[in-house]
């Protein structure tokens, strides 16, 4: 191993990363590693668009220095929208109107799997309180709302 | 009944966007060789004085006015907005360097190495200031960018007669679009032309722009605009001031670079809704009716001139609001302050308007003890009824119904006597309009929009205009309607990305004109494809906009005919309650009735409803946007509050069905109106739970509190 290198999983895979402990996790996803579906929309920890999990947590990946990565098992929209759970997402997303202009949307999609992951029949107050960290302009967060209840209903037994 | 076309389907794009795999200008070109950033300046008015300018490593390079190979000029509506400032400063943030180079850190610590000494001058920040000149005149000679007046009947002599006058003031605050995804633009070279990737509205406007600045025929300038996450206005013409001075850079270097805003400097310096000052007059006669009106609007257009005067225009023309008075003057001005320069946000100039109308008529109906729909009933507008511009109505209007729909829907009158009583509870109604399409001649004149559908050899459809898809479903509703209209299904058609090297021009995506004007181009270029069908064989058609026979005549100079072919309707109630102790509001309920003619696509319909509501209601409640000594003291997404899903309650909405004859399958606009109705009726639901007039947006809870602290 190289010296100072950052060992973490990345998707599913072991990863050795030998750049800055202090560079942002999201751009090292973003530049690095070409995965492009958390986006910066802030920058600065107040919209969520950058949404990763980290040891199953969701976290803003533009607030997470890669110092703190070591041995972290982090987890992208590219890799979440694959599973089963992340495909009933994606699909209750798209049939119940929840995406406008899409920038939000990624984010949203991940932390929509922690509401369920927390309770597979949220309330709407649950499920408003849990996508609370993400902003999104274009929608008003009713469908979004929409597709979260919709996700549960169609994924009976996956949360 | 609900038409077969309204019947919603999965947006094309909505899955990618999803999973992720949507790519915007920042994941299209992730890594790029080169960086941008701006060099802004630090003081709101005066001169530069001297400059100095590190050495710089090799590859780095700083680019200013000097280095603007044509006129020093963004051509927008105007061309006042300097590309580099030389040596006039007007406000706060104003792009005097741009800085190129590899490594972003050594970009920032060039970017902090550069002096620049200023001969300061004084500011002016609000519009009483600019009115009085204050510091000196700064445009033409009353620092004026633009005046439009408008007498319908005789205002003046019905004045005179007037039993009673009541006059008071509206005012509204600025707004922040707040696309989520930041102002990102991305240019190279090649083969001797400059192409522009750019998260934009309006391609051709960009290429519009820098034409004259880079000294190039419009061939030599390519604009592709990326998948563009939200824009709401923001990248109307903002887009212009970020490419001319990329176009300066990429134009010497022949290299590419990106360059993409961070929030703070997005939020700080790009361009912000036009804050209004209204004071409006109403004549009456001894029985409580309304004899005529003068509307005074004041907008605050900031440091350059920017689209102002078509903003100005639309608040003009949408001064009296879904009423039909027969006695109006409308004066409306623009001021230049120096400020970030005011610019499009949806509503363009008609939610102001609306607000101070609706206010007003809410205190007319306080003053003379009527209840609030019982006054507006006899001036609403009818078919054929003339318009503030003398030009007609020529649709049904249908606001009797959807009233009626609305009532039902929130329970407002029950609710509305129910409150007088019970403290801390008010319930809020107010009706809108938007006219579709560009303002007066604009479609016809400036704009003569053309479309291309070409066929495949496979039979595969493909629609090309400039209109970009930015969130509002585009892709999907233009695709319907050509789907539709050929009988053939949805997946065999297809919407090219706008690019100026390719697409005809269509227009700008603004002005809720997408869909009336240019959706009826793709049906009637569809219905000719349709009937020159061959199977198997490639073909092109191309549809030109045609004039509509059926409008009065626009008169620019008079400012008299069809301001807009059509309007559409709306009619929002929000009840709300206010804490006693803290004075937070909390929003109850929110319920709308619209008249878009006909929903392409119902879910589509009312994602806008339910966003422009929700963006209103942050615009009428929560988005503060204040300027100390000419910066925003609110400098991030922590302090410039927008909604979020914990701030409003689920939204209930009906779209009610009206055919408009010349819209494709009946369709009128939607993404604007949907934003107008929201600020007043708030306001009026807040007025009656604390038993005071408010005049003025944000509400907010400071705004409450004073209230109460002088005894109201
Ligand atoms: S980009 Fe990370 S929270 Fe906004
Ligand atoms: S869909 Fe545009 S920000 Fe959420």
């Amino acid at each position: 191993m190289k010296e100072g290198s950052i060992d973490f999983r990345l998707n599913g895979k072991d990863i050795k990363y030998d750049g800055s402990p202090l560079k942002r996790l999201l751009d090292v996803l973003r530049e690095d590693f070409e995965l492009t579906g958390p986006k910066e929309g802030c920058g600065e920890g107040e919209c969520g668009a950058c949404s990763v999990f980290m040891d199953g947590k969701l976290v803003n990946s533009c607030m997470v220095p890669m110092g703190s990565v070591v041995g972290r098992e982090i987890t992208t929209i590219e890799a979440f929208s694959e599973t089963e759970k992340g495909k009933c997402l994606v699909d209750a997303f798209a049939d119940a109107g929840a995406v406008q202009c899409g920038f939000c949307t990624p984010g949203m999609v991940m932390a929509s799997e922690k509401v369920l992951e927390q309770n597979a029949n949220p309330e709407m107050d649950e499920i408003r309180r849990g996508l609370s960290g993400n902003l999104c302009r274009c929608t008003g967060y009713d469908m979004i709302v929409d597709a979260v209840k919709l996700a549960a209903k169609r994924g009976k037994g996956l949360w | 009944m609900s038409q077969k076309i309204s019947a919603s389907v999965r947006r094309k794009d909505a899955v990618d966007k999803a999973k992720g795999a949507m790519e915007y200008l920042a994941d299209l070109f992730p890594v790029s060789p080169l960086h941008g950033r701006f060099f802004y300046s630090t003081i709101p008015r005066g001169r530069i004085k001297s400059v100095e300018l590190p050495d710089l490593a090799e590859g780095y390079h700083i680019f200013g006015a000097k280095d603007v190979p044509g006129k020093n000029g963004i051509q927008m509506v105007q061309d006042d907005w300097p590309v580099f400032a030389e040596k006039e400063i007007r406000f706060i943030g104003q792009i005097i360097f741009l800085i190129v180079g590899a490594d972003k850190a050594e970009i920032l610590r060039i970017r902090d190495a550069i002096r620049v000494e200023y001969e300061e001058e004084t500011p002016c920040y609000s519009l009483e200031d600019s009115e009085a000149l204050y510091g000196g005149v700064q445009h033409g000679d009353d620092n004026i960018f633009t005046q439009f007046e408008v007498n319908h009947g005789d205002a003046a002599s019905l004045f005179e007669k007037a039993d009673r006058i009541l006059e008071n003031d509206y005012y509204t605050g600025y707004q922040e679009h707040v696309y989520l995804e930041p102002q990102s633009l991305f240019a190279h070279w090649e083969n001797d032309s400059i192409v522009i990737h750019a998260s934009s509205q309006c391609p051709f406007y960009i290429r519009h722009s820098i034409t004259g600045v880079l000294g190039l025929p419009e061939e030599n300038i390519r604009v592709i605009q990326t998948p563009t996450g939200g824009a709401f206005g923001g990248k109307e013409h903002f887009p212009d001031v970020l490419a001319c001075p990329l176009g300066v850079a990429v134009y010497h270097l022949k290299q590419p670079i990106s360059l993409i805003l961070d929030r703070k400097e997005d939020l700080a310096f790009s361009v912000k809704r036009h804050p209004s000052a209204t004071h409006i007059r109403t004549a009456l006669d001894k029985n409580g009716n309304i004899l005529a009106m003068d509307i005074d609007q004041r907008l605050d257009g900031g440091a350059y001139e920017s689209c102002s005067m078509v903003v100005l225009q639309r608040a003009v023309f949408t001064a009296t609001n879904v009423y039909n008075f027969p006695h109006v003057h409308v004066q409306g001005r623009a001021f230049c302050t120096n400020k970030v320069p005011s610019d499009a946000f949806r509503g363009f100039g008609a939610p102001q308007a609306v607000f101070a109308m609706e206010c007003h008529m809410n205190f007319l109906a306080f003053e003379l003890g009527m209840d609030p729909l019982e006054i507006r009933e006899p001036y609403l507008l009818v078919q054929g009824d003339k318009t503030v511009t003398d030009g007609r109505i020529h649709e049904t209007v249908i606001l009797p119904e959807l009233t009626e729909r609305i009532l039902e829907m929130s329970d407002y009158k029950r609710k509305l006597e129910a409150y007088k009583t019970e403290p801390c509870k008010g319930i809020g109604f107010s009706y809108f309009l938007h006219g579709c399409g560009f303002t007066g001649s604009g479609e016809q004149d400036l704009i003569k929009a053309r479309i291309r559908i070409v066929k495949t050899t496979d039979d595969l459809v493909r629609v090309s205009a400039s209109n970009v898809e930015m969130g509002q479903g585009l892709i999907t509703t233009f695709c319907k309607i050509a789907s539709e209209t050929l009988g053939i299904s949805l997946d065999r058609v297809q919407y090219m990305t706008p690019d100026t090297g390719d697409v005809p021009d269509s227009g700008p995506t603004v002005a809720s004109r997408s869909i009336t004007i240019v959706g009826y181009l793709v049906k009637k270029g569809c219905e000719k494809l349709k009937e020159q069908w061959k199977s198997g064989e490639e073909q092109t058609i191309f549809q030109d906009y045609v004039p509509s026979s059926y409008t009065v005549p626009w008169d620019n100079v008079a400012l008299t005919g069809d301001a807009y072919p059509a309007y559409s309707w709306g009619a929002n109630v929000v009840e709300i309650e206010v804490d006693p102790i803290t004075f937070e509001i909390e929003t109850k309920g929110i319920w709308g009735t619209y008249d878009v003619g006909v929903p392409i696509d119902r879910r589509i319909v009312e994602g806008q409803i339910q966003g422009g509501m929700i963006q209103a209601l942050g615009y009428s409640n929560l988005e503060k946007l204040e300027v100390k000594d000419g910066r925003y003291r609110q400098a991030t997404l922590a302090d410039y509050m927008i909604p979020t899903s914990m701030d409003f309650p689920p939204m209930e909405c009906d779209v009610l069905d009206n055919p408009y004859d010349y819209g494709p399958f009946g369709a009128k606009g939607v993404g604007e109106m949907v934003f107008n109705g929201g600020a007043p009726a708030f306001t009026a639901a807040v007025c009656q739970a604390v038993d005071a007039e408010i005049d003025e947006i944000p509400v907010l809870p400071e705004t409450l509190m004073e209230l109460k602290d002088e005894g109201r």
